[in-house]
């Protein structure tokens, strides 16, 4: 999933504040960016704040960028920064730090035991079914759901997500387990009672 | 359905995302294997929660970003110069 850095991007002249190489890393990389923008804050305004802000943080402070961690992931870690900020500042009753998607832990519990696994890419990915998917997503909790989109849709490592967030890996992975068994059950009523709906109809 | 307890489910959730991962060592991969081969309900947690992932991995999900936000993002870079070539 994880695009590697493009053979012709230096490092050097992006550090030596080379332009044409920084106007270089902006086409390889915008599009990741503002998407995980999009789908954080959920909006094409905020999402493109994110992006802007993201690439000047990124301009000002890759002189002093230390390659502890690749670009990508560092690029990551500023736009994530961004969005969680921007989202602290529209709404500041969320709790970021929240590693559960609701009250208590019984409701991860799966409640939902269809397998709709089997049913073909073209069906669950129809209208409808990319509408669910999309608003489930959206449905995640915050904390949760930069989690997942690093790791699950813009294909980080564990320990690459855990820096960009500057969390534990530990810490990440029970995000992640709850994000994705949030979004399962989510998935599992849709697809199940279209299932159900099928079988009648049969 | 075989019989088994349902602690063994509750643990079985808990490795599920390291599971899927291919993150667990080969002794626990078993334990869960020999578990999910007796129990469908996990079997049906598992397969939906790894076609779960899949469906938000296939490139439809991947629009790209419009055209006018790269040429104000250029601009507020004061990259203007370069945003022809693409």
């Amino acid at each position: 999933m994880i695009k590697p850095m493009p053979p012709e991007i230096s490092l050097e002249a992006l550090v030596a504040g080379d332009r044409a190489e920084f106007a270089r890393l902006v086409d390889a990389y915008s599009d990741p960016i503002y998407r995980l923008g999009l789908r954080m804050l959920g909006t094409p305004q905020d999402a493109e704040d994110v992006l802007q802000n993201t690439f000047l943080n990124a301009m000002i402070h890759l002189p002093k960028f230390e390659g502890r961690s690749s670009l990508l992931t560092w690029l990551y870690r500023i736009a994530s920064n961004e969005a969680l900020m921007l989202i602290r500042k529209k709404k500041p009753e969320i709790n970021l730090e929240d590693v559960s998607p609701s009250e208590s832990d019984e409701d991860l519990k799966p409640l939902q035991f269809t397998d709709w696994s089997a049913l073909p890419e073209d069906e669950l990915l129809s209208g409808e079914g990319k509408q669910t998917l999309d608003r489930a997503i959206h449905t995640l909790p915050e904390s949760l759901r930069i989690v997942f989109l690093l790791r699950d849709v813009e294909g980080l490592s564990i320990k690459e997500t855990a820096e960009a967030l500057n969390l534990t890996e530990v810490n990440v992975k029970t995000r992640l387990l709850r994000a994705r068994l949030f979004l399962r059950e989510q998935l599992s009523s849709y697809y199940g009672e279209r299932l159900a709906h099928e079988v009648q109809n049969d | 359905m075989t019989e088994h307890t349902h602690g063994n489910c509750e643990n079985l959730l808990g490795s599920l995302s390291e599971y899927i991962d291919g993150e667990l060592n080969p002794e626990l991969c078993a334990e869960i294997e020999k578990h999910l081969a007796g129990c469908e309900n996990c079997r049906v947690v598992l397969n939906t929660t790894k076609r779960t992932i899949d469906l938000v991995q296939t490139p439809t999900e991947n629009p790209a970003m419009p055209t006018d936000v790269r040429e104000r993002l250029f601009k507020r870079l004061n990259l203007d110069d370069y945003l022809n070539p693409k």
